[in-house]
């Protein structure tokens, strides 16, 4: 299990560096840099600027430079913000950033594992014709279409909750953009928990179980739940990166002071770094829970060798 | 009760499958007996509906099937149970070993989970007291280091010591009848003679009654005191095990005998095999079911469907052919 | 993003599809057509492409040019306005069925783009096996982990917001999954009897490849290519409602819902007529999808 632990560590180190080192030249080889304004500054403005960013030196050595500095979770100064450094930023918008994606995550797990289970179980009846439509639903109606229309009914139209802002994590503040973001996950898991739990009970072992005398009930929650629930445990690294995804939107739609919405303005408003340090923190954050999940993956399946 | 010693009585059996290229009728008015102690074989090629007959008596049926009949077990009726008191009887009274070990057990648990689990629910058992009793039953089916194997998970057993597995855990709560759905067929041949061996073990050791299913009548010869053949979901024949080898009466049945190798024939007798497939049960041929492949057929054949007739104690037989006393 | 699910069940639409030749299509074909949602969903959106090819020709608005007597104005018969104008008085029929012919012909082109990548890299991976397939597919691995839709961000923030470049970094970063599909077909078809037979007979490569490799791939491409256009519109959409996508005056529905979104409470109508025509959209390729995907996979009936 540890070599296994320490096999899957070593694999992730590739990915980041490609994510740091890809990042790091598609900014020095783009057109433009950050201080171009409409006005010639200075030549000796320039310089100075220049010097201080280190953007004088050899390119190899300000990748070093980089490297060196990302890894000891330095990632620059903001160009736009000009009296933060992007760790700064990405420090106070992560919290809140968290807050709403692990709430999302949490409530797009237990609800589309229930609907699933259900409809599953249900083959054919009403309610999996539901379930399907629903999800089919969550799966075609981007977030960012649902989120204003959310918006508009619930908080313009029928004035039940804010319509937007954060208020420091206040319930009626998160259950807007939470739902939002969990929607399409919900959709996702509900249909991949369905197709896997149908599987599962169809197979053989389910049938020994049965043929067994056990009651049905511990039949589903003895022989068959694990099996069936696996495949959305491997899909939690892909729903980690959606909820990301999603969190830039959802966040600029209802001006939660998150991480994304920083990336977004930052994207605006040509602020390399930041953009920047928001991918590679994003990438190491994936690549995190990637290696996790593949561990509790490798703990729940007695098949994984290590 | 008029037979006290009567087990099983399956009356008018039929089992039919809904599917959307219309009604499959798997097994269609199926009958027969069984006495305590007697171990049936059930012969057929697939599709013969043999292994429906036993998963309908168990309610195992897929979920687009459906059975139909009487089938009486010890006075009850199995069909007309409630699922909690099916569940009283399957795994206890009944058991059954499936024909594919390599996915019947669950590989998410360990083998001593999967066996305990049956005592505790039928016999009551503490853990401790059902894992001891499964390791003594892993010892009888013959698997080497039991007490330490028992933990294992389903994988990490060969193909044979899974069906070894299989068996044991059918045999936990020492069942009255315990059906064995083609239970080496997937297995190589070498491995198939231990386990046919075990059987034979077994059969003297728990005294239960036996219904083997299989399509290999080479494998009825050592086990079965009777056979029931079964073809597109009907009996054609049905007699004691020697009487069906001796002096089979119904062509298929001949056929089936004609394909297995066998050492107490001399000569130069040829291997045989039935021209032609298993019919397609959405469309049978008219008249006997066997007809387009039978190669004595007769006129009335292809009209007529022959229906189950006594012709010797014991014995029954569907075919138009006359009977021959050579 | 990387989708687990979608890749799943390519592979089950891959397994369940072997070498049967015609009938399996023709089965197929007959079990799509039992599958209601997937028909309707197929006209709807041969309308919907009819719609957005002819629009001009439609209505007599430019999608550039501004009706300055109707600024802002709800969806009514009497001016021509069927979906109503925007905020500088454009018609909002026209800019939907516009911007929808943008929105398809990225999804179309970036599809076709990623298909060419992923089926190229697959092939050749699977072909060649050994050590330039493990080490082809360890760049497949790495690259499946990294974030794409913030590297598209970062492209678009870096090189300008170019249409071109849509189609290029949507294209290139979703062949990973054709790449792998395409690969374990392969290598798979190159072990079977058939292929093996034919190699001994001296049939040569590109007839195999032709012959033998091609159609057994088809079914699997053609339910990648219908799961990966709405995929690709979803992105397309994403980047333009963050406004990083297509630049005015040229839109798309992801533009537009982003403009549809700002002026919602004064003109819901904005937001509501281009947010259906996507997901409605959306929607038939995905009910198109999952039909030919339970039709092409003969294992679940």
């Amino acid at each position: 299990m540890l070599a296994y632990a320490f096999r899957r560590f070593l694999g992730a180190w590739p990915t980041l560096l490609l994510i740091i080192t890809l990042a790091f030249f598609l900014i020095r080889v783009a057109p433009g840099g950050p201080f171009d304004t409409d006005k010639m500054l200075p030549p000796e403005v320039q310089a100075n600027l220049d010097k201080k960013y280190h953007l004088d030196e050899p390119l190899w050595m300000q990748y070093g430079r980089y490297l060196w500095d990302v890894a000891h979770g330095d990632f620059g100064p903001s160009f736009q913000y000009k009296d933060y450094s992007v760790t700064e930023l990405i420090g106070a918008g992560f919290p809140v950033s968290l807050r709403l994606g692990l709430s999302a995550i949490a409530l797009a797990l237990v609800v589309g594992v229930t609907f699933g289970t259900l409809a599953a179980l249900r083959q054919n009846s009403r309610l999996d014709y539901t379930v399907m439509a629903l999800s089919m639903t969550g799966i075609s109606i981007p977030n960012f279409v649902m989120a204003p229309l959310m918006l508009l009914v619930f908080a313009v139209y029928l004035h039940w909750l804010p319509a937007g802002g954060w208020n420091d994590g206040a319930l009626p503040n998160m259950i807007l953009p939470v739902i939002a973001l969990a929607l399409p996950q919900i959709a996702y898991i509900s249909r991949l928990t369905r197709g896997s739990m149908i599987e599962v009970l169809r197979s053989n072992y389910i049938r020994t179980a049965r043929a067994k005398g056990l009651p049905e009930r511990v039949v589903l929650m003895r022989h068959a739940l694990k099996p069936g629930l696996l495949p959305v445990v491997s899909y939690l690294g892909p729903a980690t990166a959606g909820i990301i995804t999603g969190s830039v939107v959802i966040e600029q739609i209802f001006g939660i002071p998150g991480i994304g919405r920083y990336f977004v303005q930052g994207a605006l408003n040509r602020d390399y770094t930041l953009v920047m340090g928001v991918v590679i923190f994003y990438g190491v954050l994936i690549i995190v829970f990637n290696f996790i999940v593949d561990l509790v993956y490798g703990l729940l399946d007695p098949r994984v060798r290590y | 009760m008029d037979h006290p010693q009567r087990l099983l009585d399956v009356q008018d059996l039929r089992v039919r499958f809904e599917t959307n290229d219309g009604e499959i009728r798997a097994v269609d008015g199926l009958s027969f007996r069984m006495r305590a102690g007697e171990t049936l074989g059930i012969v057929g090629e697939s599709g013969s509906g043999k292994s429906q007959t036993v998963l309908s008596m168990l309610g195992l049926l897929a979920s687009n099937g459906r059975a139909e009949g009487r089938v009486d077990f010890r006075g009850t009726d199995l069909l007309s149970l409630t699922p909690s008191e099916l569940n009283r009887i399957r795994g206890d009274a009944i058991s059954i070993i499936f024909q594919d070990p390599m996915t019947s057990l669950n590989p998410y648990l360990r083998i001593s989970k999967q066996m305990a689990e049956v005592l505790v629910l039928h016999k009551g058992m503490s853990e401790a007291e059902a894992r001891r009793r499964a390791i003594e039953m892993l010892d009888a089916v013959k698997i080497p280091d039991a007490a330490n194997r028992v933990d294992r998970y389903p994988h990490e057993f060969s193909g044979g010591m899974r069906q070894r597995v299989m068996i044991a855990m059918a045999l936990l709560c020492q069942p009255a009848l315990l059906i064995a759905d083609e239970p080496t067929t997937a297995l190589d041949v070498t491995v198939q003679a231990q386990i046919m061996h075990l059987m034979r073990e077994l059969k003297a050791d728990f005294d239960t009654s036996i219904i083997l299913i299989t399509h290999d009548l080479g494998v009825v010869a050592g086990l079965c005191d009777t056979v029931l053949v079964m073809y597109a979901g009907e009996m054609v024949e049905y007699g004691p095990v020697e009487e069906i080898f001796e002096r089979p009466l119904h062509p298929y049945t001949q056929g089936l005998l004609e394909s297995v190798p066998r050492l107490d024939r001399r000569g130069g007798t040829r291997l045989h095999s039935i021209p032609g497939n298993p019919p397609n049960l959405l469309h049978l041929p008219p008249g006997c079911p066997f007809q387009p492949r039978c190669e004595r057929r007769l006129d009335r054949c292809a009209v007529e469907k022959p229906s189950l007739v006594e012709v010797g104690p014991d014995r029954l037989r569907a075919c138009h052919l006359e009977v021959s006393h050579d | 993003m990387v989708d687990r699910e979608k890749t799943a069940g390519l592979m089950q639409a891959a397994a369940g599809e072997e070498i049967e030749g015609r009938s399996l299509w023709q089965d197929a074909w007959l079990r799509l057509k039992r599958n209601r949602a997937a028909m309707v969903s197929a006209m709807i959106l041969g309308v919907i492409t009819l719609l957005v090819i002819f629009a001009p020709f439609l209505s007599p608005y430019e999608y550039d040019g501004a009706d300055w007597d109707n600024i802002s104005i709800p969806p009514s018969i009497e001016t021509g306005h069927i979906f109503g104008t925007d905020m500088v008085g454009r018609d909002l029929f026209v800019r939907t069925l516009y911007g929808g012919r943008v929105s398809l012909m990225v999804g179309v082109v970036a599809t076709l783009v990623s298909l060419l990548i992923g089926i190229t890299y697959g092939a050749i991976a699977g072909y060649l096996g050994g050590r330039v397939d493990n080490i082809m597919m360890r760049i497949v691995d790495i690259l499946y982990a990294m974030p794409f839709m913030f590297f598209v961000i970062l492209l678009m923030v870096l090189f300008g917001r170019n249409i071109v470049l849509i189609f290029v970094a949507i294209g290139a970063i979703n062949w990973l999954d054709m790449a792998r599909i395409v690969r374990g077909q392969t290598l798979s078809l190159k072990h079977k009897e058939f292929i093996e037979a034919a190699e001994a007979c001296g049939v040569g490569t590109l007839t195999i490849i032709r012959r033998h490799i091609v159609p057994n791939l088809l079914g699997v491409v053609v339910v990648y290519v219908t799961l990966t256009i709405p995929q690709v519109i979803l992105v397309e959409s994403f980047l333009s409602f963050l406004g990083l996508g297509v630049q005015e005056p040229a839109t798309s529905w992801g533009a537009l819902v982003n403009e549809g979104a700002a002026d919602m409470e004064v003109a819901p109508w904005s937001l509501i007529f281009p947010a259906l025509f996507l997901a409605t959209t959306l929607f038939c390729f995905n009910f198109i999808g999952d039909g030919l995907r339970d039709a092409l996979d003969p294992k679940d009936r």
